[in-house]
């Protein structure tokens, strides 16, 4: 078929047009990308410098003498077992804790609580308690633990107290863990007649343990690194000694004394560290910050491989 | 209604009212369904086809505001399976349901037919394996999956899914199986194996499916309910609701020139 040739001029211009603009708009994507790699650079090489100054500055102290040597008034004596011993036991406790009252109370919200103006301010209040000032969790820790209680500054104390500071994390992951199962299969499983109790336990917990155990571990990551609230409870200023061990020769075989015992932890034999005039012990702070930052990589790594082992079996 | 005469009726709605909160989704339906046989429910979306289905097996239970008022009477016991005090637990395990996307939990093929079993507290293992292949051989999917019972059950095809959600359905032996447009999320070859199941299955179980396809009803189902806007409107042996409809309306429904 013959075109007139203006209609085929027409055709042409308005191809030309179109590429003018699809070129124009072309350009804010690699404006943007430019501004975005940008903000990404500055974010991962002030870290990366961060970390890389605090090796270069710790790594003559990373000797294993280190790791078993407890405080000492001379810096080269001094070492990090102590505290390290101190964040592990510390940590257990939070986690005992933290982990059946933060998942009770997550899928007590998501499968039990009837939907009205009281859950609804629960619900509110726990998002709120996640964005309260941990020094004020040290003070509720202090006054409720350490006095009303009785249970001293101790690791007991301590760990409880953390556990407070992370119940809210997990409380808000278990429930998005829950939130994420699909309503068919939540109905399926009662078609067949199952109880509510069933649904959580065969169905609910494992389908979300992936996130759940997402969610602690991020919250643990975050207890690790706390300073404020412990220095509130009463961490000890030295300790020279390992707690007693859990485990006794005696029946049954197992003993909670260490629980009553005073503590301190990484970051707090970091910040007295760092508070010495001595520059030597600023070279010690920097060598327990790089374990404090290993540890909590590995936490988060040993989340990210959890997570992967636990969805690959799960899919909807 | 007409007077058709039923031999053997296994449940009959009487004046079913239901209510979303204020939405009143059902009107006064009134219904026998026919033992060992299969009735088909079907009408535009909206009509309120699945709402009554679910009303079976007190699905809407599960969730806040929702109100029955009326009847649906099981036999031989001649119990009324919305009254207050009836535990809807009891009637789930007497009465199962297919949904309309397969949904198969992530565990194994075996552990998903096993899995009314278990809610039952069955425990014996000779007697789950019996019963899951009894109930996989039921749903024609047993020698497709015998050798591979411990795969997860996400990994077959969507047809087969749904065989499976049959299975595990079928598994418990119950009186009536409810099927909610079960064939809506597969292709036409999962389609006609899934009507071909139904054909074989209905001499054991009593059936009453929701279909959005019409061809579908007048291919499996022995009666036909038309619903519209939450009201039964007609209801007749199949071949008298696709052949003579009584009704202008169902037969404008029938015919394509509405819905």
């Amino acid at each position: 078929m013959q075109v007139p040739a203006s209609a085929a001029k027409g055709a042409k211009d308005e191809i030309a047009y179109i590429r003018a603009i699809i070129r124009k708009h072309k350009r804010w994507d690699l404006i943007f990308a430019g501004i975005g790699l940008l903000a990404l650079l500055i974010g991962v090489v002030m870290l990366a410098g961060l970390f890389i100054d605090l090796v270069a500055s710790g790594w003559s102290r990373l000797t294993p003498d280190f790791f078993t040597s407890f405080s000492s008034r001379r810096a080269s004596g001094a070492g990090i077992a102590a505290a390290m011993v101190g964040t592990l036991l510390v940590i257990l406790v939070t986690v005992m804790a933290a982990v059946p009252l933060g998942v009770g109370a997550g899928i007590y919200l998501e499968e039990y609580a009837p939907k009205n103006w009281l859950t609804s301010l629960i619900e509110i209040n726990i998002s709120n308690l996640a964005g309260v000032p941990s020094v004020v969790y040290g003070l509720l820790g202090l006054g409720l633990f350490v006095y009303a209680l009785g249970l001293d500054h101790s690791v007991v104390s301590a760990g409880l107290t953390l556990a407070l500071l992370i119940l809210p994390i997990v409380i808000v992951a278990t429930r998005e863990a829950i939130r994420t199962i699909p309503g068919h299969i939540r109905e399926g499983a009662y078609a067949l007649g199952a109880t509510k109790w069933q649904v959580v336990a065969h169905h609910i917990i494992p389908y979300s343990s992936a996130g759940i155990l997402t969610g602690i571990i991020i919250g643990v990551a975050r207890a690790i690194g706390e300073t404020a609230p412990l220095i509130t409870i009463g961490a000890a200023v030295a300790i020279f000694t390992l707690p007693s061990t859990p485990f006794s020769s005696e029946f049954p075989f197992l003993s909670f004394e260490w629980l009553k015992e005073p503590f301190t932890v990484m970051p707090i034999q970091m910040f007295q560290w760092t508070s010495r005039p001595d520059r030597a012990f600023q070279i010690n702070a920097a060598a327990a910050g790089v374990v404090l930052i290993v540890m909590t990589l590995a936490l988060n790594g040993l989340a990210i491989y959890l997570r992967y082992r636990l969805r690959k079996n799960i899919k909807w | 209604m007409t007077d058709l005469t039923m031999e053997n009726i296994k449940a009959e709605s009487k004046n079913l009212d239901f209510y979303y909160g204020s939405f009143h989704a059902l009107k006064s339906i009134s219904l026998p369904i026919a033992d060992k046989k299969v009735t088909a429910l079907i009408g535009p979306s909206g009509c309120g086809k699945s709402t009554f289905l679910r009303c079976f097996n007190r699905m809407h239970d599960l969730y806040p505001g929702n109100r029955y008022e009326g009847s649906i009477t099981l036999k031989p016991d001649n119990v009324n399976i919305l009254a207050r005090e009836v535990d809807p637990i009891e009637v789930r395990m007497r009465i199962s349901m297919v949904f309309q996307k397969p949904n198969p939990f992530p565990k194994s093929i075996y552990e998903n037919v096993a899995y009314g079993l278990r809610v039952r507290g069955t425990k014996n293992r000779a007697l789950l394996d019996e019963k899951v292949e009894e109930a996989l051989t039921g749903a024609a999917l047993w020698n497709e999956v015998k050798d591979r019972l411990n795969d997860m059950a996400f990994n077959l095809s969507g047809g087969q899914q749904q065989r499976l959600c049959i299975a595990r359905a079928l598994a418990t032996n119950p009186e009536i199986l409810l099927f909610d447009e079960p064939t809506s999320a597969l292709d036409p070859i999962a389609t006609a194996s899934i009507e071909e199941l139904i054909a074989q299955i209905k001499n054991r179980v009593t059936i009453l499916i929701v279909t959005h396809n019409m061809q579908q009803a007048a291919r499996v189902s022995d009666y036909t309910a038309y619903m519209y806007l939450g009201e039964l409107i007609e209801f007749d042996v199949t071949d008298n609701i696709f052949i003579k409809p009584k009704k202008k309306q169902t037969e404008d429904y029938i015919t394509g020139r509405f819905g």
